[in-house]
């Protein structure tokens, strides 16, 4: 159960990285999350249906969120059109396209194809005990995703983007287009959803339209239990630490509401709700600790 | 430098709140011009940095810098040769950043790619330049600006300003927010950086001994318009009270309620 709680919450995490940009580093509220999640999935499924590589299909799902994000980041700065309300255009918009990519269906099975999961599996069979390979594989991959972001926010083009969601006037000041910026931004942000998208179609054994669906609540949830359970700290390696254990944290209490939740007579489709209190009680939580305003605490 | 040929700003044009923010201004700003700017609340000084800044969009006339003619184009392109300072000390550096990552954003204007300029060699020269703050920031380059008074940040944001060498320098009553004990560091600060650095720049002042004491040109701006410009040994004669004066002559308003807004010292 443990392990379970533990891959389930590193595949999401990957997820939480892509929102704690938008939301925290970028101060950019972006909805389109709910779309490109299913996106990558989509994307994962109908590429292995076809026999391309795994590795392959996870640049192609890359790609695709990136593009998502850079539309979100456009019908923005170019429409000037509220960046919730982009977001949730393209997410609308995606619904439609997921199901064509997935063939006009709205649920695919990957049983029989060879993801990059059960190559990862049959190859360390033996080597560490089965149930543990998952967990290793992608404690793995969530690190280097995290160390690779951390990186890059310490390059002059991540800082800029630090400093453009604290202080878009001083961006500008200094010669840097922030539309740019945003574009940038987010279609890294989505580009990471869409890959944590792709794992979790490979982990589940097929992709579905509705995977996505309030997955930026939970998204956004991870973030702020990491932050509520963390130290505060401008460092970018402890922020991204915070996003990923806010997530295990995360779908720990969704694990346990989903296998013990018949106790108290709670139905999976209860989650939802206790999704949306959860963030509700740590809006709370926070405020009673005086942690400052939880929706601006970027880099 | 820059050039303002009959530029108007029109706000809520056709609607019963139609505004003529700036009236046909025409201004020529001259290499090595260091202008100060009065005017009561209202007058259009704000605007006018707007414009010349590229956040407003005019509504009729044109800009030139360097006889180019940057009349449409964005604020972000203009800022990469005019430096801007704001009368909220926030505006100018990121508040959640340390304040090394903040030199390092501000040290070179324009688009930053995936380099990492931040490192020993660039920290030492940081460092250099923060002495002549005289403000000991030098020793707090990992703490985050928020840390940092309202007058440091200012000082700062000064700084590097400066140090990014922009052809045209505007500051908008910079001053204003800050304590008098920290907006006359500023001040003096800013006087240094403009001789020292042979500035071009505009400065928006409601401190008339102020506009008197800086630079080599002031103007008086009222309703819109550019109501007095007066340059060289002539402006050195001025006084508070010929200004006084001036402005009573030439808009035949009271200068009595504008006393409040235009102070003495």
């Amino acid at each position: 159960m443990i392990e379970g709680i533990f891959v389930e919450g590193l595949i999401y995490g990957i997820m939480v990285l892509g929102v704690f940009i938008s939301f925290r580093i970028l101060d950019f509220p972006d909805l389109t999350v709910d779309g490109s999640f299913p996106l990558g999935a989509a994307l994962m499924v109908q590429c292995l249906l076809s026999g391309m590589n795994g590795w392959l299909a996870l640049l192609v799902a890359f790609a695709g969120g990136v593009l998502a994000g850079v539309v979100t980041a456009l019908i923005h700065n170019h429409l000037r059109v509220p960046n919730l309300l982009a977001g949730i255009l393209t997410m609308t918009m995606l619904y439609s396209v997921n199901i064509r990519i997935l063939g006009n269906r709205a649920n695919v099975p990957i049983l029989d194809q060879s993801t990059i999961l059960k190559q990862v599996t049959e190859k360390f069979t033996g080597v560490i005990p089965d149930e543990y390979i998952l967990l290793v594989f992608f404690l793995i991959v969530a690190l280097v995703v995290k160390v690779l972001l951390d990186l890059f926010f310490r390059t002059d083009l991540g800082m800029t983007l630090g400093a453009m969601g604290n202080n878009e006037q001083m961006v500008i000041s200094q010669g840097v287009n922030p539309k740019t910026l945003k574009t940038i931004g987010v279609g890294l942000s989505n580009g990471l959803v869409a890959i944590s998208g792709a794992f979790a179609a490979q982990y589940l054994g097929f992709a579905d339209v509705g995977l996505g669906q309030g997955i930026i609540v939970s998204g956004l949830a991870s973030v702020m239990i990491g932050e509520f359970l963390m130290l505060k700290s401008n460092r970018i390696g402890v922020l991204t630490f915070c996003a990923l254990a806010g997530s295990v944290c995360f779908y720990a209490v969704m694990y346990v509401g989903r296998f013990y939740g018949y106790v108290i007579h709670m139905t999976p489709s209860d989650l939802n709700l206790i999704k949306g209190v959860l963030i509700i009680v740590l809006l709370i939580a926070t405020q009673a600790k005086k942690l400052k305003v939880p929706f601006k605490v970027a880099k | 430098m820059i050039e303002l040929k009959n530029v108007s700003i029109v706000f809520g044009q056709g609607t019963v709140n139609e505004n003529k923010a700036l009236n046909n201004i025409n201004l020529k700003v001259k290499e090595g011009d260091f202008i100060t700017i009065i005017g009561s609340n209202g007058a259009g000084k704000s605007t006018l940095f707007n414009t010349i800044a590229g956040t407003y969009l005019p509504s009729e006339g044109q800009i030139f810098a360097n006889d180019k003619n940057v009349t449409r184009d964005p604020e972000y392109k203009r800022a990469k040769y005019i430096g801007r300072i704001f009368q909220n000390p926030l505006l100018g550096t990121a508040g959640n950043m340390s304040l090394e990552d903040n030199m390092t954003i501000t040290h070179k204007k324009g688009m930053k790619w995936l380099r990492r300029s931040l490192n020993n060699k660039t920290r030492e020269i940081f460092k250099q330049e923060l002495v002549q703050l005289r403000m000991g920031l030098e020793h707090r380059m990992k703490e985050n600006l928020v840390m940092f008074s309202g007058g440091q940040r200012q000082a700062l944001t000064l700084l590097m300003m400066v140090l990014s060498k922009p052809a045209l320098i505007l500051l908008d009553e910079h001053t204003a927010a800050l304590d008098p004990k920290n907006a006359e560091i500023v001040l003096e600060l800013t006087n240094k950086f403009i001789s020292e650095y042979n500035l071009t720049g505009m400065m928006i002042t409601h401190n008339m001994t102020h506009a008197i004491e800086f630079g080599n040109r002031l103007l008086m701006m009222d309703g819109g318009e550019i109501i007095f410009d007066i340059e060289g040994e002539a402006k050195k004669a001025l006084t508070v009270e010929k200004l006084i004066q001036k402005f009573h002559e030439l808009r035949h308003k009271t200068f009595e309620n504008d006393r409040t807004l235009l102070a003495e010292d």
